[in-house]
This record gives structure tokens, sequence and C-alpha cells, in this order.
């Protein structure tokens, strides 16, 4: 077959992503709004959007700083959600490692969920692309995504003072975290991390500093890793 | 948002992306193309379906808008929630089911 162009890869990249803004769209949003209802300031909002882009870290942090935690503990349970992301960079590595240093740092950037898991498929699919075709299309899924993720989280955030009490918004941060976390309940291991975080954080509750989530969190890990160790992947439902 | 001076929310702000930054660099700039051994594999793929059903827990069974007290429905909505996002594999479906359930059931608890 004649090699794709960058250019037409870039494009494709765009219109992959199109459907991905009815998810993007409604967490920005909602980051925008509970982030204003818990007393950021605009500035402030759009700077865990635009320097952080990465929406569950955001709103762990967000719930931690209500709570009053110590900043080592909010950073260490907001980095240890994004810890996902490093299995990211390491399969991407081998398809995208030869381009230059630049584009490199600037998929860094824009290695989110949505990217990464759209261009793995594609790369896997079509090993003959070009590194550069390959970059191409990884910018082009960026472009529609990363921008409206910024311009909602804005939206939110100017809206949100206006939205009034009787919305219950204070667990909207609960039930969103339930909605990212739920699908991802595939197999038992999976079940069994989530059963240990849970039991753990719930006993441990009385812990300072909420250092509860760090243990749990950890203990849960280990759990999950070890479980599936020993049976495998084996799934709990179909897919 | 008290508790934080703006440096300080700044500060963690910077931190995280800092820190984001770095992971999603870490292969693909300084790490090169190596593999991850098996067993770290196997952890990193545990940390976000531990951290969040960790910090929600507390959130679902002691809510601060009730000072703490359990209230049933704040536990139906986590419960639909939970339940749409098993059997739709959808987000937001499991968004709007959790949030109508809470509403619904608020208006008709008084």
């Amino acid at each position: 077959m004649a090699t794709a162009s960058p250019k037409s890869l870039y494009w494709k990249g765009v219109r992959t992503a199109a459907p991905f803004l009815l998810m993007v769209t409604p967490f920005g949003l909602l980051f925008g709004v509970v982030a204003t209802e818990a007393g950021l300031s605009l500035a402030h909002t759009m700077g865990f959007s635009i320097v952080v882009i990465a929406g569950a870290a955001q709103f762990t942090a967000l719930q931690l700083m209500t709570e009053q935690a110590p900043i080592i503990v909010i950073l260490a349970s907001a980095l240890a959600v994004n810890l996902r992301m490093a299995m990211y960079s390491a399969a991407l590595a081998p398809y995208l490692g030869p381009a230059p240093l630049w584009q490199r740092a600037l998929i860094g950037y824009f290695n989110v969920d949505q990217t990464y898991a759209m261009s793995i498929m594609e790369y896997e699919a079509k090993p003959q692309l070009t590194v550069a075709a390959r970059v191409a299309y990884f910018l082009g899924i960026a472009t529609p995504i990363c921008p409206v993720w910024y311009v909602m989280t804005y939206i939110g955030a100017v809206v949100g003072s206006t939205i009034p009490d009787a919305f219950a918004l204070d667990f909207a941060v609960p039930i969103t975290f339930l909605a990212i976390v739920a699908p991802a309940f595939k197999t038992l291991a999976h079940v069994a991390a989530a059963f240990t975080a849970i039991v753990l954080a719930v006993t441990l509750s009385w812990m300072p500093y909420n250092l509860w989530l760090l243990l749990a969190g950890l203990a849960g890990m280990i759990v999950g890793a070890e479980v599936e160790r020993r049976v495998g992947r084996a799934r709990v439902r179909p897919t | 948002m008290t508790g934080y001076s703006s440096a300080q929310i700044w500060m963690i702000i910077a931190a995280m992306g800092i820190g984001t930054f770095a992971i999603r660099f870490s292969f693909l700039g300084l790490l090169g193309n190596r593999q991850l051994p098996d067993w770290l594999l196997r952890h990193l793929r545990y940390t976000a379906v531990a951290i969040l059903p960790a910090m929600i827990a507390p959130l679902v069974l002691w809510p601060n808008a009730t000072g703490g007290e359990p209230d049933a429905p704040r536990l139906a909505a986590a419960a639909i929630a939970l339940a749409v996002g098993i059997w739709a594999k959808n987000a937001i479906a499991a968004i709007f089911g959790g949030m109508i359930t809470l509403y619904l059931l608020q208006y008709l608890l008084g």
C-alpha cells in the first residue's frame, strides 16, 4: 500500500477523536463546577486543567483539599492515580522512540487516557506507519480532546458559582469516581483490589493526615497484583 | 478554599504538573525502549482501581453534606452509579444515573 502521509494521518486522528468529546465535555464542565464550588479561584481551576491535564488526579486533589489534607498526601495520592500513565509511556516508546525530543515531550504532555488508547490501537493495527505519521496521528487525536478540556473547565468554572446547593454537587465527585472506576471492574483481580482498598479505607479512616488513603491504595494494588499472579486475568463478566 | 494560601495551591498545581509530566514522559523521553518488569506492570495495573474506591468509600458512607451521617439517597445514588457503570461500561451514563437517583430520592423523601 502507499505510505500514508503525516498530514492525512493527522486529520484521521482528529476525526477518530471527535466522538470522545462526548466524554471530555461533561468531565471538563464538572471539574470547573466542582472546583469553583469548593472555593478555588478561576485561575487555580484553569491552572489544574492546563498544567496537570489529568481528570481523575485533578478530582483527587480537589477532594483532598476540601478535607484539608497535608500537601504531601495530596501530591502522593494524585500522582498515584496517574501512575498508570507510566504504562502508557512504556507502551508508546517502541513506536515513537525515534521521534525528535521536542515531539516526544509534546506527546508526553498530551499522553492522556483517550490519546493513548486510540493511538496504540492504530499503531498495532498498522505497523508499517512511519514515525512521522504516528506522531501526526497522536497530535491529531489530541487536537480536539485537550483544548476542549480547557474550554469546558472554563465554562464550568464560570457557570458553577451560579448553581444552587439543591443540586447536591458535593456528591458529584464520588459519583464521578464510581463512574470512572466501574467499567474497569473487568477481572477478579480488579474487584479484589477495589474491595481490599474499600475495606481498609473504612476501617483505617481514624488515621490522621489521610494516611489511610495511601495505605488502602497500596494494599489494594498489592492484592490486585497477587490475585492476578495466582489466577491470571480471568474475566468476571463478558466484555 | 480555606486552609491553603494561593501560593500553596499554585505549588500543588505545579508539583502535580511536573510529576504527571514526568510519569507520562518517562519511557518516551529518558528510559527509552526498555521493558518494565512483570511484577511492576502487574502492580501499576491496579493503582487507579485501588486508590479511587478507597477515596470514595468514606464519602459515600459518611457524606460531608449530612455532617457525616449515612444518607439513604446518597447510598442509593452510589449503588445505581456503580451498577450502571458496570453494566453499560459508560461513565457518563453512570454519572447521569447516579445524580438523577439522588435528585429523585431527595425530592421524594423531602
